[in-house]
């Protein structure tokens, strides 16, 4: 039971809002204790863990690209190409790269969306503008929720597309543990059951990104402001 | 040969230079701190491959440490001035569309390296996909510096000031991998599987299936990861009950019990990575704000994977 200590660390630091670092590593300390090891075994475990998942770092070394970009104008040339596009609306443009996020990660490129490369630089960019060329300039809590929605949508497509490629880590993990379990399954049987929920994924985003768009209309519009009308029409 | 360790050295080499570039930042009172943190990243980096894990452990637990002081800042300069924003527009007109071209040359070679490079004979095979990335990103660095005729140092310290604004968030997916493996040391999965085999009502198929795909939600929003929920729940609930006890079938189980983790993974502040490094880079004033936009989808989905995997898993 004392091995479980762990849990209510993680809980309780987060409800205190402790640093989220500091709670985990407690946590792991804590664990390793009460699980007896040693602690030159705890905290090789930990260095062993960390030095094992180095490759969690590796997409940080797109940020000098994209900040280069960035400082000669890559956010505005987004927008600009975007607002040239009549039917373009935040729902529509985030919903386009839901599939095409969702179908790539199917095929097991995953890596080719992401926040830091491809949200931060064109898609958050271009849902804004999608909504400021309909209704004018944007309350910035308006901004804020096109944002964090362009970012929802990378995470939510690449979560339910991944797994119906066979050769991608959380296949092969299910694979492996239930091979350990003496259980031999193939990839593809375990991925071809991804697809409802990749399809479920796909409807109930789609809708909740149409209902964004409608709530976006309704917030936004101002009877009365000629420009605005205009835009609607 | 290129392998894993080569491109731990580039990063290594990125990551040392944010920390030069924020000591050398005067206007930034908390330049030594930060400083400190990146140089330790750094040299994680750096020198993973030859330290020994113990001295490993001490640099991570010490960069968890210097988070937890809570004096990690980014610099007032790293504020917009006027003329950045004159020289983006100036740029965006300039350049148009051409911008994109480095932009989009990240996915297309990674796409390119990704399918071609398992034939080149100096590749480490069973990385691919990670060389193709890196070696995408310093494609499009050399096309973009040659193509706006910028200079790398400003490139640098514009992802020095990106990476001061993600912090020590960015470092929390690799102390989470730390933590599974300590639960795994202890046992925590087996204590786990007891626990539950005494609570949950076992003689009915819809309790099960229930139990497991909102056990491996909850779980994954502890750890943050459903990678390490997935063992711990499989073992005590899904392969025990679901499979032995109502024989139902592993590769359903395993596929649906896996995507009801993920939903689990976009509801929690732990999946810092998802979650927590996206609301820093885009800025957004909630910090939470990202989750909070996933939150419905994540618990219709959880519902759904539940019914699928009920009228599933004993089926075929």
């Amino acid at each position: 039971m004392l091995v479980l200590i762990g849990v209510p660390i993680v809980v309780i630091g987060f409800a205190l809002r402790l640093n989220a670092l500091l709670v985990v590593t407690a946590a792991g300390i804590a664990t390793g204790v009460a699980g007896g090891l040693h602690t030159v075994e705890i905290v090789s475990a930990f260095g062993k863990a960390f030095a094992d998942n180095r490759y969690m770092g590796l997409v940080w070394l797109t940020l000098p690209v994209i900040a280069l970009l960035e400082r000669n104008g890559l956010r505005e040339q987004a927008k600009q190409l975007i607002s040239r596009v009549h039917a373009a609306t935040t729902g529509r443009v985030l919903m386009l790269y839901f599939v095409i996020r969702q179908i790539t990660a199917a095929l097991g490129l995953t890596s080719l969306g992401g926040h830091a490369q491809m949200v931060r630089p064109l898609i958050a960019p271009m849902a804004e503008a999608a909504a400021t060329k309909r209704h004018g300039e944007l309350p910035d809590a308006v901004r804020q929720q096109i944002r964090a929605n362009a970012s929802a949508v990378d995470n939510i497509a690449v979560f339910f597309g991944e797994d119906i490629f066979i050769a991608i880590q959380s296949i092969l993990l299910i694979k492996g543990f239930l091979e350990q379990n003496g259980i031999v399954v193939e990839p593809l049987e375990v991925s071809v059951w991804a697809i409802p929920t990749a399809l479920a994924a796909l409807i109930i985003h789609c809708v909740r990104l149409k209902l964004l768009d409608h709530r976006l209309s309704r917030s936004l519009y101002v009877p009365g402001t000629a420009r605005r009308q205009g835009a609607a029409s | 040969m290129i392998r894993l360790e080569s491109l731990y050295v580039v990063a290594g080499l990125m990551f040392a230079s944010f920390a030069v570039f924020n000591l050398l930042d005067r206007a930034n009172p908390r330049r030594v701190i930060n400083f400190v943190f990146w140089g330790v990243y750094a040299v994680t980096f750096l020198f993973g491959g030859v330290l020994p894990h113990f001295v490993m452990g001490c640099l991570a637990i010490a960069l968890a440490l210097i988070a937890g002081t809570g004096k990690l800042g980014r610099s007032p300069s790293a504020g917009e001035s006027g003329e950045a924003a004159m020289r983006r527009e100036q740029g965006a007109r300039r350049f148009g569309n051409r911008l994109f071209i480095p932009a989009l040359l990240i996915p297309a070679v990674t796409l390119v390296g990704t399918l071609t490079l398992k034939y080149v004979p100096f590749i480490e095979t069973k990385n691919v996909t990670l060389i193709s990335l890196v070696l995408a990103t310093l494609v499009a660095f050399a096309v973009a510096l040659a193509m706006l005729r910028d200079s790398p140092t400003h490139a640098l310290k514009g992802a020095r000031h990106t990476m001061d604004a993600v912090g020590w968030a960015a470092i929390l997916p690799q102390m989470l991998a730390a933590l599974g493996a300590l639960f795994a040391a202890a046992g925590v999965g087996h204590v786990v599987s007891e626990l539950v085999t005494n609570w949950i009502p076992q003689n009915s198929a819809f309790a099960v299936v229930a139990a497991y795909t909102f056990g491996m939600a909850l779980f994954t929003m502890i750890m943050g990861n459903a990678f390490a929920a997935f063992p711990v729940m499989t073992a005590g609930i899904g392969l025990p009950l679901i499979v032995h006890q109502f024989h139902g079938n592993p590769a359903i189980l395993g596929a649906i019990g896996m995507l009801s983790g993920f939903c689990g993974t976009l509801m929690t502040p732990m999946a810092a990575n998802f979650n927590i490094v996206p609301a820093a880079l885009l800025e957004l004033s909630d910090k939470n704000g990202v989750i909070k936009a996933q939150w419905p989808t994540a618990v219709l989905l959880l519902i759904v994977n539940t019914l699928l995997m009920y009228c599933f898993v004993f089926r075929f």
